[in-house]
Parts: C-alpha cells; sequence; structure tokens
C-alpha cells in the first residue's frame, strides 16, 4: 500500500482548479441557484421584448403641423397630428411637450419641409416621411436621456444584482466549510490559500457567465426586436464594463470570502458581510440619485468600488477621455491584488476558529 | 518513522502542549490516550500542519515534514465533516483528487474503499441522508482514500456500534500490516488496549507515558499475582512481604515486595497443595492510565 503513489503529483494549481470545478458544479446543481439564474434571465428577456413591443407598437406619436405639411404627415402610420397655425405655434407645443414634434414648411430645407422636435425627433416620424426632412433640435442633448438613465441604470443594477448573489454565495460557501467542519479535512490536503484561490474562481466563473448571457440575451434580444439604434455607442462601454466587472467582482469576491471565514455559523454571515454589502449598493444608488452630475460621476469613476459602473457610464457619455478607463482600471487592478493579499491573511486566521464570531480587527492584528 | 520532538503550544498566556515528545512506528497502531482538553486534537492538528506550533520539531525518517510528506497523510479530524450536498461517491472521490489522484484512479479508489466499508450501495446518496454511523465510515473512507503513508485519526470509533468498531479496527490492521504508521486517540480504552501495539498516554499537555503495550503494563505491573489452590491459603497474611488484596479460602491476589517474597509463597503453596493459578497480574490500560495522569 505504501508503494502506491499517486499517478500524478499535484501541483497547487491544480487543486485550485479541483476547488473551482467543484464551486461550479455544486451551484449548476442547486436547484435554487438554477431557477433564480433562469428568472433573472427571463425578466431580462422580458424587458427587451417589452421595449420592442412598446417601440414597435408606440401610442400614436403626437405631431404638429400646419395647413401645408399635414397632408404629408397624416400618411404617416402611427402618428396623430395637431394642426396649428403657424410655425410658432407648432414650436410652443413641442416645447411644453403636448406633441413630440412639428412639422413644418421651411424654405431653406430642400425637401421644403423640417422637422422640429425637443432633444430627438420620433423615429417612426422620420422612417415614415418620404423624403428625409431637416431635422430641427429645439433642446440637443448629446444623448437622449430616457436612455441615458436607462443605461445606467442597466450597469448599475446588473453590477449590483450580480455582485450581492455571488458575493453572497461565495461568503455562505465559506462559512458552510466551516459550520460542516469540512474544512479541516480540506486544509489537510491544502493550504488554505489555494482553498480561498479556488473558490474566488469558481465563484467569478459563474458570475461572469451570467453576465455575458444577460449581456447576450439583450444584445441579440435588441437586434431580434429591431431596435439597434439602442446598441449604437454601447458596444465599447459594455466591453469595457466586462472587463471592470470581472476585476471588481474578484475584489468584492475576495473580501465576501474574507467576511464569511470570520463567522462560524450561517445565522452570523449578515453581522460582517453586512459593510460589504453597503459597498455593492453604493454605485447602484449613485447612478440613480447622482447620474447626471458629471462630478459625482467621475470620482464613481475612479473608486474600485463603484469604478465598474461609472466608468462604462461616463465612456458611453462621451465623457471620458481615452487614457481614463486604463487608468481607472490600473487602480482597480491594484486594490484588487491588495484586497486578495488583506483577505487570505484573515481567512488564513479565522477560517479553524469556530465560535463566537472573530472581530475584523482581531483577524488583522499580528498574532 | 514520525517523531514528535520538544513540541510547545500555547494560546495567549495559556500553555495546551508542554514540551511534548513521542514517536509513530511505521506497521504499528499507536494509541493516544488523554482525558478531555488534554492536547491530543491540538497535537494532532500540528502535526497535519492544519495548526502551526510554536516549538519543537516534527520529522518523518529524520527529515522535516514538507507539504509533500504531508499529503500522504490520511485524516480525521475531531470535528466530523463532509460536504452534505455531495454524493458520497462523488466526495470521496473529490478528496482523493485533491492528494494528487487523476480522475480514473481517484474514482476507483474511492469505489473500492466505500464497497470495503459497507457503503457500496449508498455511492450515489449525498452525505446527508446517510445514517451517523454511515457518515463515520465515509468518513473513515475520506481519510483513507488516497492510500497514505501516514494515519491521524482523532476519536476515530466514537460513535459506531460494536459490528462497525470491527470493520474499521480491521481496516487499520490490514493498512498498519501494509506497513502504514496508525496514530489514533480514543475515549475507550478497552478498545485501545485490545487493538494497539504502542501506547502514548498524555495528560494537561505532557507526555506521562509512552512506549509498547507490553512495556507499559510491565513498568506498571508491581508485584500483584494472582494465586488458585486447592488447599487454604489463611497463612498467606502472616507471610513476611506480603500484602493482600483479596482473599477467599484457596484463592488470594497478593502484592510482593519483592520477586524472593513471591518465590516463597509459590513455594509453601506448592508444599501445602496443588496449585491451579499461579501468574503475575497485569494492569489493564485504565488502570496505568488512572495511574499515570495523577
Amino acid at each position: 500500500m505504501t508503494t502506491a503513489a499517486p499517478t500524478s503529483t499535484p501541483r497547487g494549481f491544480q487543486n485550485v482548479w479541483l476547488v473551482a470545478e467543484r464551486e461550479v458544479g455544486s451551484k449548476l446543481r442547486s436547484r435554487a441557484f438554477v431557477i433564480s439564474t433562469v428568472i433573472t434571465l427571463l425578466i431580462a428577456l422580458a424587458a427587451v421584448i417589452w421595449g420592442g413591443f412598446s417601440a414597435g407598437n408606440p401610442s400614436a406619436t403626437q405631431v404638429a403641423v400646419t395647413s401645408s405639411t399635414a397632408a404629408a404627415v397624416q400618411k404617416v402610420p402611427g402618428v396623430e397630428v395637431t394642426q396649428v397655425a403657424d410655425r410658432d405655434a407648432a414650436e410652443a407645443l413641442v416645447r411644453s411637450g403636448e406633441v413630440s414634434a412639428a412639422v413644418v414648411d421651411d424654405a431653406s430645407s430642400p425637401t421644403g419641409v423640417v422637422v422640429i422636435a425637443e432633444d430627438s425627433p420620433p423615429t417612426s416620424l422620420l422612417m415614415g416621411l418620404s423624403e428625409s426632412p431637416s431635422v430641427v433640435l429645439l433642446d440637443p442633448a448629446t444623448v437622449d436621456f430616457a436612455l441615458r438613465y436607462f443605461v445606467s441604470i442597466g450597469f448599475g443594477i446588473v453590477f449590483l444584482l450580480a455582485a450581492s448573489l455571488f458575493g453572497g454565495t461565495i461568503a455562505q460557501s465559506v462559512v458552510e466549510e466551516k459550520q460542516t467542519r469540512v474544512v479541516e479535512l480540506l486544509l489537510s490536503a491544502m493550504p488554505a490559500r489555494t482553498l480561498l484561490a479556488g473558490k474566488i474562481i469558481g465563484n467569478t466563473i459563474l458570475a461572469m457567465a451570467q453576465i455575458l448571457l444577460l449581456a447576450t440575451i439583450a444584445v441579440v434580444g435588441l437586434i431580434v426586436t429591431g431596435q439597434s439604434e439602442v446598441l449604437q455607442g454601447l458596444g465599447a462601454p459594455i466591453a469595457w464594463f466586462a472587463i471592470f466587472f470581472l476585476f471588481g467582482f474578484v475584489l468584492l469576491a475576495a473580501l465576501f470570502a474574507a467576511a464569511g471565514s470570520l463567522v462560524s455559523r450561517m445565522e452570523d454571515i449578515g453581522s460582517t458581510t453586512a459593510p460589504l454589502t453597503m459597498l455593492i449598493m453604493a454605485p447602484y444608488f449613485l447612478v440613480i440619485f447622482a447620474g447626471d452630475n458629471p462630478v459625482v460621476l467621475t470620482v464613481m469613476s475612479y473608486v474600485p468600488f463603484s469604478a465598474p459602473v461609472g466608468m462604462p457610464l461616463r465612456l458611453y457619455l462621451g465623457e471620458a477621455q481615452w487614457w481614463e478607463p486604463i487608468l481607472s482600471l490600473v487602480i482597480l487592478i491594484a486594490t484588487c491584488i491588495a484586497a486578495i493579499v488583506l483577505a487570505a491573511k484573515i481567512y488564513e486566521r479565522s477560517i479553524l476558529r469556530m465560535g463566537a464570531r472573530v472581530s475584523w480587527r482581531e483577524a488583522l492584528k499580528t498574532p | 518513522m514520525l517523531e514528535l520532538s520538544h513540541v510547545t503550544k500555547s494560546y495567549g498566556a495559556h500553555r495546551v502542549l508542554n514540551d511534548l515528545s513521542f514517536t509513530v512506528r511505521p506497521g504499528r497502531l499507536t494509541g493516544f490516550v488523554g482525558g478531555n482538553g488534554a492536547g491530543k486534537t491540538t497535537t494532532m492538528r500540528i502535526i497535519l500542519g492544519v495548526l502551526a506550533k510554536d516549538d519543537g520539531s516534527v520529522t518523518i525518517n529524520g527529515a522535516a515534514l514538507t507539504s509533500a510528506d504531508r499529503r500522504r497523510f490520511g485524516y480525521m479530524p475531531e470535528e466530523r465533516g463532509l460536504y452534505p450536498k455531495m454524493k458520497v461517491g462523488e466526495h470521496i472521490t473529490y478528496l482523493a483528487r485533491l492528494h494528487g489522484f487523476d480522475k480514473g484512479e481517484a474514482e476507483a479508489r474511492s469505489i473500492a474503499l466505500l464497497e470495503q466499508l459497507g457503503l457500496g450501495e449508498r455511492l450515489n446518496d449525498t452525505v446527508e441522508r446517510l445514517s451517523l454511523g454511515n457518515q463515520q465510515r465515509a468518513q473513515i473512507a475520506a481519510a483513507l482514500v488516497h492510500e497514505p503513508d501516514v494515519l491521524i485519526l482523532d476519536e476515530p470509533f466514537s460513535g459506531l456500534d460494536p459490528l462497525a468498531v470491527d470493520v474499521v479496527a480491521d481496516v487499520l490492521h490490514r493498512r498498519a500490516a501494509a506497513g502504514v504508521s496508525v496514530l489514533f486517540s480514543s475515549h475507550q480504552l478497552d478498545v485501545v488496549e485490545r487493538l494497539c501495539d504502542d501506547i502514548v498516554i498524555i495528560a494537561g499537555g505532557e507526555i506521562r507515558a509512552a512506549g509498547s503495550s507490553e512495556h507499559l503494563r510491565q513498568q506498571h505491573s508491581g508485584h500483584r499475582y494472582e494465586l488458585r489452590t486447592a488447599g487454604d491459603l489463611g497463612w498467606l497474611r502472616e507471610e513476611p512481604g506480603i500484602t493482600v488484596v483479596e482473599f477467599d479460602g484457596g484463592n488470594a491476589l497478593f502484592d510482593a515486595a519483592d520477586d524472593a517474597a513471591a518465590q516463597r509463597v509459590l513455594q509453601r503453596a506448592a508444599s501445602e497443595s496443588s496449585i491451579e493459578r499461579f501468574t503475575p497480574v497485569r494492569p489493564t490500560l485504565a488502570q496505568i492510565f488512572k495511574e499515570v495522569i495523577q
């Protein structure tokens, strides 16, 4: 029996991978996890389809016309015309918001008419007119306000959901190993750092896979439902979001694992993860309440915990210089490495301490 | 040979292990005996490297333990635990892979071992669906599946019914016979007495006695004898150098001051009647234990 040497010498990395594989496998087999993932994807799908549906069948677009343009506009499907006396009256209606756009005579336009709108003309109207008219915007914005809001909330909510779901998952799986005492057996086979690394990698793979699935559903859904114009200018920010998300998630996962190692029972998990939960809620609430404030957004895009939301948003809005995402990413990666070192230290010191909760301070103190 | 020398460990001001030295020899079962809080679990955790020692050394064949050596160790922690939602077969396979076996080999070994331990029918059940006794068997499989050179088992027999104790004892004997060093702790002194070749007794973080079980018994036997004769031993009380412990007509249990006194008793008894039995009485492990931990 003593001659039965292992057929291959395990390297640390092999065990990291084995641990990661088990994390992924056990999650994929957990009914609760699969159901919650399917529900999330269905919600995303529903949102995209609903968006396509409402864009495809809009309640009639209100358009102001003058007597000379009425005939041309009335032929456009989905448009309800309001006839006014002249151009001034039409502009007044556009400003007040009673109509989305106005079509009036304009001698300077090649087609003889011009479309007036507040910040963007209704696409259904532009496409419906036989000849593309000139467009006059009364209050031009660089990006459609609604779209801007939608995109910022989109980044915010995806980060919040994925980080809290998988952050919570990794903390729970650390506590599960502690609570079921299997951890001592695992530590007799590999160093604590190997176990920690495997858990972080496994959960990161799951989180990234879910994000990629969501992104695919969003992109394919938008194209299929004919809303591809929404995608314009969103490609690069989504790619940056994925990169930032990867490092931002590893940063949080390491901290959540450390938080999990401080307690011995599932019931106590909230007490050590609460500060982290606040950290991941912050970017979401900031984009909702201060998303239109460029100073707040700039700060957000450099703070490692909110950069995955802040920087892609600024890129989408065209407010960031080319070097800014790179600088922010460097800051994020440096913080990420520091967090991993810190988390490994806390994890190694607390993982075998059963019973009462270990405080963050206690875990960091040199023994 | 696994050797601990002068190992110490303190938690703050509280010293839990004090200058601990003993050896675990290959091919033998070594029983590790001590009361609650004596330091058994701490010692085992230090051997496994799960816990750091303050001072002293743990060596195998004279060289300090490396993590590669430790991968050839099998461990059953005092705090039992496996992943409750993992299937038994997969769980044991996973542990074998962590110890360096490739997938196919790990699977074959875990199935063979679980069958040997009587869990062949339960391979596809999750751990939480097993009875406590069967979970214990799975735990033993977890310690054995990678064919370790050294086995460190913390209370392997607790929670087992007598039949399961025999199954496990048989497995341990076979491992020892194959040259594995086995160290296990137990509160069941009768089991330790029955199984072990070597015994280490620990109390208050210090080794109180260590050696082969035969040697320990000799060392602690004193000069107690049992004598059974057909006649009457009433004269025994008057004999110089003899203290009678129990007396019943022709049967007596007595302590002799030295060998010569015992021989005198034997000769006189033989001259007066026929002798049915004259044996030195060896103390039980329980008796030795009580004696040395005081």
